[in-house]
């Protein structure tokens, strides 16, 4: 890669150790890659809950963060991916004393580093959108397709260990997405069916992710008969990030970059592949489930105050005989709380947590802890991912979860 | 003189040899480990129910979630971990965590590399060369 006299200087250790390591691993992963050079970045976003951290990881943050004399310090504004637990609601999910302690330990690191504890995977909703052309470093796999597709920012998936050295050298390899080539659509699909719910965008998104199929795969999408809503297209980007890794997509007419098929080269490609609903229906079929609920989850991504709003209507004269979790951000909590939709929630016997996901959560442990294996979601991103942690997830409307969490029975 | 020598465009890491486990599914530490079993827990991968550990992954490509990039790390630490992993495509979160956690890793061949490479064959990769060599066919 080439250096400019900063970078060198960062390089040589100017900006102490940790600056030193944090450049020399951007530089691995730049060469990996063939970047020529850095891009300066204007925002980071850690990924680092400490089931993926462990106890090294949380001791390599410690070693990071405590440095010879001043800890180092981030030079762009660095936030945080939701954390591993609720601490007020711990006990509830059945979580052990010693995973709440690496967490502890974990957020005072990253306090050290001038890291802001913002714990949400929808900052894009809550704290600052990225503008078009904004170069950032941002992990959560939904996060970076949202972030590329819906603002059109410019970001890579930086894993926790890159994002942290993003932080704290202001700037990340140019490869990938930050290229305009890179842009450019690969990938030529149609829908005939526009979905209706939010697991309807997600199941869309799975089919899309699926065939897309690996990382530098960049699908256009036709067919769709009105724009989706925020949330829809929050719940379509993270189920396609699951299912294909995908970190960039567009729908015409929709997302900034597509405004026209050509816009984005797409009117050269051949249409690849049609989905419609029978496709839908399969993906469906292949989670089954047998019927029982053990737990309602929506979470991954959190909800949005319009997904509380919703979901609170849905709980109105309702008592759950299954548990029944809802997931959201520390921004959205308060605001969950003051406009009543907690109260509506957890009146009817559920839980609204804040600041972490439940994938991010020990679910393995979780499932053990609580006998917890046949859980209920609206997120097609939760029952991708949940089927390697023991669990036998099924992808429901919000609706209908909240159905079975009421009658201990999925429809 | 080997039968197969496959160059890669992506690779980082040591020398290392070892037995390959191929299949032609993608890969996440996430979505498919059971990383205190060692073993591949997801149970419509190919792999489900088989030790990773030591082992040489050669899958097809690197699937969603940022946890890899810390996973690597993590299993490294307790010694439950690949030895190294082999990609037809590869995205950024494994390339990072492999550089973090010392795995080598190499993507991107003119073949598919899990059509290529036998499941069980002795595999030799060189990072610096950028290449897979097969030492030997399943025992």
């Amino acid at each position: 890669m080439r250096l400019n006299d900063e970078e060198q200087a960062l390089l040589a250790g100017a900006a102490g150790e940790a600056v030193r390591r944090a450049i020399e691993h951007q530089i691995a992963v730049g060469d990996f890659f063939g970047a020529a050079d850095f891009v300066p970045v204007t925002q980071a976003h850690v990924m680092a809950d400490t089931e993926s951290l462990g106890e090294a990881g949380v001791a390599w943050l410690e070693q990071l963060s405590a440095g010879p004399h001043a800890p180092p310090q981030v030079r762009v504004p660095t936030i945080t991916d939701p954390r591993g637990t609720d601490f007020a609601r711990a006990a509830e999910l059945g979580q052990a004393e010693w995973m709440l302690a690496l967490e502890r330990r974990a957020i005072a690191a990253f306090r050290r580093l001038g890291v802001t504890m913002t714990d949400t995977c929808i900052h894009y909703q809550t704290i600052a959108a990225p503008t078009r052309g904004e170069h950032v470093a941002f992990g959560d796999t939904g996060v970076v397709s949202f972030s590329n597709s819906v603002c059109g920012a410019r970001s890579n998936f930086e894993g926790g260990p890159s994002a942290i050295a993003a932080a704290l050298t202001g700037r990340t390899p140019r490869y990938g997405f930050h290229l305009d080539a890179q842009r450019q659509a690969t990938l030529r699909l149609r829908t005939d069916w526009t979905p209706a719910t939010l697991d309807d965008w997600g199941a869309l998104g799975a089919l899309v992710g699926r065939h897309a199929g690996h990382y530098w795969q960049v699908p256009v999408l036709e067919g769709l008969e009105r724009p989706p809503s925020s949330d829809e297209l929050k719940h379509f980007a993270a189920a396609m990030a699951s299912f294909g890794s995908t970190a960039l997509f567009h729908l015409v007419g929709v997302t900034p970059e597509a405004g026209r098929l050509a816009d984005v080269g797409g009117e050269r490609l051949p249409l690849a592949a049609r989905f419609g609903l029978d496709e839908v229906r399969a993906l469906r079929r292949s989670w089954a489930g047998d019927g029982g609920v053990d737990v309602v989850v929506f979470s991954a991504p959190q909800l949005s105050l319009f997904e509380l709003r919703t979901l609170a209507g849905l709980c109105e004269g309702r008592r759950f005989v299954r548990p029944l979790l809802a997931v959201t951000s520390p921004q959205v909590k308060p605001e969950s709380d003051r406009l009543g939709f907690t109260a509506a929630i957890e009146g009817a016997g559920g839980s609204v947590l804040s600041g972490m996901c439940f994938y991010q959560s020990y679910a393995r442990e979780i499932a053990l802890a609580r006998g917890w294996r046949r859980l209920v979601t609206n997120s097609a991103k939760l029952v991708n991912i949940l089927g390697g942690y023991g669990y036998a997830p099924v992808l429901r409307s919000m609706a209908a979860c909240v159905e079975a969490a009421e009658t201990g029975v999925v429809a | 003189m080997s039968a197969v020598i496959l160059t890669a465009r992506h690779a980082l890491g040591r020398v290392v040899e070892g037995l390959a486990l191929v299949a032609h599914d993608g890969f996440s530490a996430r979505y498919d480990l059971d990383r205190i079993a060692g073993v591949f827990s997801r149970p419509t991968h190919a792999l489900a129910g088989q030790s990773y550990v030591d082992r040489i992954l050669v899958l097809d490509t690197a699937k969603g979630g940022v946890a890899t990039a810390w996973m690597l790390h993590e299993m490294q630490s307790r010694g439950v971990v690949p030895r190294a992993i082999v990609l037809n495509t590869v995205n950024p979160i494994l390339a990072q965590g492999a550089a973090f956690g010392g795995v080598t890793l190499l993507a991107g061949f003119d073949v598919d590399v899990t059509a290529a490479v036998a499941h069980g064959a002795t595999l030799r990769l060189d990072p610096a060369r950028r290449t897979l060599e097969v030492l030997a066919a399943p025992g």
